[in-house]
């Protein structure tokens, strides 16, 4: 294991432990907020403590012990309405020695379904799972939603002291409420890898496939679930460093062969639903790209019946441009461009398939590749359409041109 | 923990809607009732008369200001509440999907701070 990937793994593990923590010292009050401060404070004591009497045998437990004497300690203060002085937690005597990690136990699925409670505003659900699962900071969650920390932070305690005020629940809703409150926690988990789709294994994507392959395995037998561990795991497969390529004129062989065979191996669990759901469908079509690597091709007709089947299932904008897109590939840019979807307006994936479908048809994309460049939030993909519309405005000549079908 | 089910709705009559829809409206407040005493999470309940029959008190720089009418002017009305008393929002949720207005207007669940008990006021929770 190279050294960036020991260190990757270490922050997945605090990761881990970080998110166990807070389900557990959360769940019985509702209050994140105070099972944060106590979890923060305990990680303090560790810092002072570790060094000088050795790190404990079962570190998980030494903190969630800490964390939950000072959990008490304030609740003792609040309730005599007196400062108490912190006790000594006699911490150096670790009193879980012996205990195993694994059975102190987990609520992340509960808090997963907290994040993403009906009662929660949909816009801060995402933001929520990466702070109370992941422990990221308010800062590094308002970068990655373009919002200043400042106002992040504010809509994170905002939504926490509702969790606590409104008594939402730290609880698995049952098999009648399952199907309408799981599409919710799928979807924010979503919103993390859709934010930071280009990026590689060590951003929030990377995260998001975490989140992903958790929630599946908490749940252990739901196909969307892993439908969407799948989904988000053959994305990162295909995650590059430098500049931005799109996915056809991309060097399968760069692909990350590992991660696609799990990715493959999640869709395969997902496959026992009876009739497949959205995401499903989106892992399939990613795995269909996917398997360029092994055969040098990219199958359109396979494309073309999966986007027909999701376009069926989840009509969204994106899904009709993407099939839009393979229709031009099999039938003739003409074709795909009288499939595209009317009425989009600053739809940038429409402008974009939009552009590429001109080109390719050897009519004028120079307008399309403009509005596709100024609607494109990420810079690299801006640079690359406005080089792809000059490119054409000084030859006047259909080249070969490719697109993203995410 | 106490939730107030805030029972909004258009002020409607047996003029307006027909007596058929207002006795089917009584039949179900009436079951509703029934079936919340039944689950034993019932605290009060409480359907108000026509918000036309409502007066609103202020006291501004020290005057009491009574005026004729509700607090605020608007399509739906307060029209009644229900205090339950239930372990999460998730179960209030539950009993609200089954308050009859929901049908018709809009159920607000407002968890309760503090309340009464013998005249003495304590935490909810």
């Amino acid at each position: 294991m190279s050294h960036p990937d020991a260190q990757a793994a270490a922050e997945r593990a605090a990761r881990a432990s970080y998110g166990r923590l807070i389900s557990l010292l959360a769940a019985p009050t509702r209050d994140l907020a105070s099972a944060e401060d106590a979890l923060s404070g305990a990680f303090e004591e560790a810092l002072r403590r570790w060094p000088e009497v050795g790190v404990p045998t079962n570190p998980e437990g030494w903190l969630l012990t800490v964390a939950r004497n000072r959990q008490r300690d304030v609740w003792r203060s609040a309730a005599t309405r007196r400062s108490v002085p912190l006790e000594d937690h006699g911490a150096a005597v670790d009193p879980f020695a012996d205990l195993d990690a694994l059975t102190i136990g987990d609520r992340r699925l509960e808090l997963l379904f907290v994040c993403a409670h009906p009662a929660i505003d949909e816009s801060v659900r995402a933001p929520l799972m990466l702070q109370t699962v992941l422990g990221f900071d308010a800062a590094q969650i308002g970068r990655a939603f373009a919002v200043p920390a400042a106002t992040m932070a504010q809509r994170l305690v905002r939504a926490k002291r509702r969790i606590r005020d409104a008594g939402i629940p730290f609880a698995v809703p049952d098999r009648r409420l399952m199907p309408e409150r799981l599409p919710a926690v799928l979807e924010a988990v979503y919103g993390c890898a859709a934010l930071s789709w280009r990026g590689g294994r060590d951003t929030l994507a990377g995260e998001a496939r975490y989140l992903a392959v958790t929630l599946a395995t908490l749940l252990g037998d739901e196909p969307e679930a892993w439908s969407l561990a799948a989904l988000t795991t053959l994305t990162l497969a295909r995650r590059a460093d430098g500049g931005f390529v799109p996915l056809d004129e991309q060097d399968a062989t760069g692909w990350d062969e590992d991660l696609i065979a799990e990715g493959e191996s999640y869709l395969r669990r997902a496959r026992s639903a009876a009739r497949p759901g959205r995401f499903q469908l989106e892992a399939a079509i990613q795995a269909v790209h996917c398997e360029r690597r092994r055969t040098g091709a990219t199958s359109w007709a396979s494309l073309r019946t999966l986007y027909a089947a999701l376009l069926a299932t989840a009509p969204t904008l994106g899904a009709q441009v993407a099939s839009a897109v393979v229709t031009g590939r099999i039938d003739g840019p003409d074709a795909g461009l009288a499939a595209l979807p009317t009425a989009v307006d600053d739809f940038q994936p429409y402008w974009a398939a939009r552009a590429d479908l001109l080109a390719r048809a050897g009519r004028d994309a120079t307008e399309a590749y403009r509005r596709a460049a100024d609607l494109a939030a990420d810079p690299a993909v801006a640079g690359f359409l406005r080089r792809r519309g000059e490119a054409r405005t000084g030859t006047g000549t259909p080249s070969r041109h490719g697109t993203e079908h995410t | 923990m106490r939730y107030t089910l805030l029972l909004h709705y258009p002020e409607e009559s047996a003029e307006t809607i027909g007596a058929d829809a207002i006795a089917q409206g009584m039949e179900a407040f009436a079951s509703y009732a029934a079936t919340l005493q039944a689950a034993r999470v019932l605290v009060a309940a409480e359907v108000l008369q026509p918000s036309v029959s409502s007066t609103t008190v202020r006291v501004r720089d020290g005057v009491l200001r009574v005026q004729d009418g509700p607090f605020a002017d608007t399509k739906d009305q307060l029209g009644g509440t229900i205090v339950i008393d239930v372990p999460d929002l998730d179960a209030a949720i539950e009993w609200a999907r089954q308050a009859p207005p929901v049908q018709w207007g809009a159920v607000e669940i407002r968890p309760g701070a503090t309340h009464t008990v013998e005249g003495v006021w304590v935490a909810n929770g």
